[in-house]
């Protein structure tokens, strides 16, 4: 702006929050100069390759590695009684109930493997190849052991055991009864007094986050320090997890999460794969570089999902429910990883979904199978219970003869009860499903939709139609630490963030949380952009390396812009309440009587004559001229702990033909309508 | 030990290679061209496209033998003098990407399949684009992307065909896209 405008023209700046800003990140990715964990190549660097089993249940007899030893350019073979004393066991951070039975998961199986794909021997070479050619001469025994496959086997009377050591399948047993939390009625009293009670039975299988790049991890030991690269979306939990189970200690290592390919929950997980390279490289004192076969990684990386759910939902004549009861078999597979057991609890608050139910009862199991462990993907036991919500409730509109849209609005929270405290005990800030759900039907069309299908019934077109609904709230944006702390989770759910002001009046932002493909670059920059008053391209956001983000806790759990977007916000006012200190005194002035708009500070009603807070941070680096007792930066650290959950809402309906000759399905519509907030 | 002679990129290599190693591999190890990436060693996923005399190929599942005497060109080698070919261009301006690991064999099949057919439709792009898998964008924007590359490819003409311009559908999806009227 200059003194010669119309003041009444000029416009205050365009805010970055809401442009459609090209990516940063794109740059590298689009011309292949980016920095993947396999593309780390360090002087005398060797290489690992891991023996996996075969078998689902074994006791190892016998391994002999000698030919593997004999093999070219092969330096070492290491098998589980080697690594025994060190190797500790992959942490679970999640035990759900005190009485949780934790096998214990050796990086390298000692005596017996449990599930195929299961790391029993590790090949160190000078190549890659030569490694993998190893592999296949290492002779291992195994005497086989009863197989678990199936939950409901696993739980019943006089089932085979998963593990030779255990008591049992069942891992715990995690109840949620809201009647006697308080937050509801008795169930058994509801259902016993229900005019309809529906039960069904429905199955979440079992599936594989499979991210694009396959997991890798390098090692770089220097004297007692160690720097591990990792393919992985938690480089600050892994570091710690990493210090407690392998003794490494915590100052002396270093994680660093270079651009990672995808995640989906898929690398939120400290891997045997991360120690085994760790304790290889502190063997050998050598760079070591991991990197998994897509066929190692179906196997060995955690699976997601795989869940019985045996849903019971009580209502009157007229469509209002009175109680829901939800019992689920939850596969952890074979081990307990990170947060396992947390998964299916997650989902225990999101049952009840949107909808005022007076009771609630939630029964888990965890149970173990003789299969790859199960952990996080995609929501993480949350649109489990919302898959299941939403088809008891077209179950029971089913049974009433209902509209399952009419049943739905019936129940749902309306607009004017927020906030609204849940039969689970979430309190939901706010909401207004009717008028997304509106939206939705118009966007769809639903009033022709279903003059359509009437039509075809009547007339027996061999193709009919069919309507579906979804609804559905998460809790979103992990989390209060507080909440994390009553359910037994080991960390806490505050996001960290540093702005350091550059004497050139660059900004650097260093972020907490670690993306692998979600744009935190280009987000971050803009919120600090706007923040600041500075432009867009002078940020630059900085993560993923534990000697550079010092704290943070990581990005899962749709949390990286709703608590390390926050926390970035509240290191940015920080950085502004510092500068206006030095502005008031280059300013002459008083620091009350300073105004703060488009990344300048003037005296009110002097516009013009300020200083840009970039301006601010080369006076600060020189300090010549500062403020009597001030310490000479502006930079701020914030670490913001959110106070709840999130809870955006949606409606979807989808419109799908069925040719009821061939069975051919199509879809013929589809409309979502998702509040996100303001 | 085979020599293989091939020029990759522009420029010229010997080398000695174990007849067994793949084309991948011998562009990251050897050669250092670690733009190009191993996404499942099964030729399912195509992030490992190249082109070899100017066709796509999956460099999984190519021994570097085959390659003695041709010419590579990879993800490295396509834009000039710090241009972006038309494909990268297009794929940052459409939000092609997320996590940018299926990107380069995405970019390359994407140059191959607009050079067969310079104005693609929707489902051509869909079937041409089959090999090479994406995780997170859900494909929507890569469409977009090699449509507006073709467009740009073809000196702009995408609408001249009877078919909708891509630029036109594009302007809600990403509106700091200049749209030509």
């Amino acid at each position: 702006m200059t003194m010669t405008e119309d003041p009444a023209t000029t416009q205050a700046p365009e805010k970055e929050v809401g442009k459609a800003r090209l990516r940063k990140e794109d740059a590298r990715l689009i011309t292949g100069k980016t920095t993947w964990t396999d593309n780390m190549v360090l002087p005398g660097m060797l290489h690992l390759a891991v023996v996996r089993c075969p078998v689902a249940h074994a006791k190892i007899t016998n391994i002999d590695v000698s030919a593997a030893q004999q093999s070219p350019n092969v330096l070492a073979v290491f098998t589980g009684r080697d690594f025994k004393e060190e190797q500790g066991s992959i942490p679970c951070a999640w035990p759900v109930t005190p009485d949780m039975v934790n096998p214990g998961h050796p990086s390298v199986a000692v005596d017996e493997v449990n599930h195929v794909g299961e790391a029993v021997a590790v090949i160190v070479a000078r190549s890659k190849a030569a490694a993998q050619d190893a592999v296949e001469l290492v002779d291992v025994d195994y005497d086989p052991l009863p197989v678990v496959l199936d939950m409901e086997q696993a739980v019943a009377s006089g089932a085979e055991l998963c593990h030779d050591h255990i008591e049992s399948n069942e891992s715990f047993r995690f109840v949620f009864d809201a009647g006697e939390v308080g937050t509801g009625q008795n169930t058994d009293e509801a259902f016993a007094n229900a005019e309809v009670v529906v039960s069904r039975r429905f199955v979440q299988q079992r599936l594989i986050p499979a991210f694009m790049e396959p997991r890798a991890t390098v090692v770089q030991p220097q004297g007692d320090n160690y720097t591990m690269w990792s393919s992985t979306q938690v480089p600050h939990i892994l570091r710690l997890m990493l210090a407690m189970i392998t003794g490494t200690p915590e100052h002396k290592l270093r994680v660093i999460a270079p651009d990672v390919g995808g995640g989906f929950g898929g690398k939120l997980q400290v891997t045997p794969e991360e120690v085994i390279t760790l304790l290889v490289a502190k063997r050998m004192g050598k760079p070591v570089k991991w990197t998994e076969t897509r066929s190692e990684s179906l196997m060995s990386a955690h699976h997601g999902r795989d869940q019985i759910q045996y849903i019971d939902i009580a209502s009157d004549r007229e469509g209002s429910v009175k109680g829901l009861k939800v019992h689920i078999l939850s596969d952890m597979g074979a081990y307990l990883r990170l947060v396992s057991p947390g998964i299916p609890v997650l989902g225990a608050f999101m049952y009840p979904a949107i909808y005022k139910f007076p009771a609630y009862r939630f029964d888990c199991q965890g149970v173990f199978t003789n299969k790859t462990p199960t952990d996080a993907y995609r929501g993480a036991g949350r649109p489990e219970a919302t898959f299941a919500i939403e088809r008891i409730m077209d179950e029971l509109a089913v049974e009433l003869g209902m509209d399952p849209l009419e049943l739905r609005r019936k129940n749902w929270i309306k607009a004017e009860e927020f906030p609204f405290t849940t039969v689970a005990g979430l309190e939901y800030d706010s909401g207004d499903y009717d008028t997304a759900t509106q939206q939705a039907l118009e966007l769809v069309g639903y009033d022709e939709l279903r003059e359509e299908q009437r039509r075809r019934r009547e007339s027996g077109d061999p193709v009919q139609l069919g309507i579906g609904f979804s609804t559905f709230t998460e809790m979103c944006g992990l989390a209060p630490s507080r909440v994390l702390g009553s359910l037994s989770y080991g960390a806490g759910g505050w996001e960290h963030a540093s702005i350091r002001m550059l004497p050139t009046g660059k900004v650097e932002v260093v972020t907490g949380s670690t993306p692998h493909g979600q744009g935190h670059e280009t987000a971050w920059s803009q919120l600090v952009a706007d923040s600041l008053g500075v432009p867009f391209e002078d940020v630059e956001v900085l993560h993923g390396d534990t000697a550079i983000s010092t704290r943070g806790m990581d990005t899962y759990g749709s949390r990286s812009l709703v608590v390390g977007g926050a926390a970035v916000m509240n290191a940015a006012d920080k950085v502004i309440a510092k500068a206006r200190t030095v502005a008031a005194h280059l300013l002459e002035a008083s620091e009350d009587d300073l105004e703060f708009t488009g990344g300048s500070f003037s005296v009110r009603g002097t516009p013009g004559t300020g200083l840009t807070i970039q301006e601010i941070a080369l006076a600060t680096w020189s300090s010549h001229n500062f403020p009597e007792g001030v310490e000479p930066s502006i930079d701020a650290d914030a670490t913001f702990d959110p106070v709840n959950f999130s809870f955006p809402h949606g409606t979807h309906i989808c419109a799908m033909e069925v040719d009821t000759e061939t069975g051919m399905v199509k879809i013929r519509k589809y409309a979502c309508v998702d509040d996100v907030g303001k | 030990m085979t020599q293989i002679n091939v020029r990759v990129d522009g420029a010229s290599y010997s080398d000695d290679v174990e007849p067994r190693t793949l084309l991948v591999h011998y562009l990251r190890e050897q050669l250092g061209k670690v733009g190009t990436v191993v996404g499942c060693d099964t030729s399912n996923c195509g992030a490992c496209t190249v082109h070899l005399d100017g066709e796509a190929v999956k460099s999984c599942t190519v021994f570097a033998v085959q390659a003695d005497g041709s010419e590579v060109t990879t993800i490295e080698g396509i834009s000039s003098n710090g241009t972006l070919h038309p494909m990268q261009k297009a794929f940052h301006e459409m939000h092609g990407l997320q996590c940018g690991f299926c990107t380069p064999g995405m970019i390359m099949a994407s140059i191959d399949l607009v050079k067969d057919n310079p104005n693609p439709s929707e489902d051509e792009v869909r079937e041409g684009i089959e090999g090479n898998l994406c995780r997170c964008t859900g494909y929507q924007n890569i469409v977009r992307a090699v449509q507006q590359a073709a467009a740009e490819m073809s000196g702009g003409s995408a609408a001249d065909n009877g078919q909708v311009s891509p630029a036109a559908v594009d302007t809600a999806a990403a509106p700091h896209v200049a749209v030509q009227s």
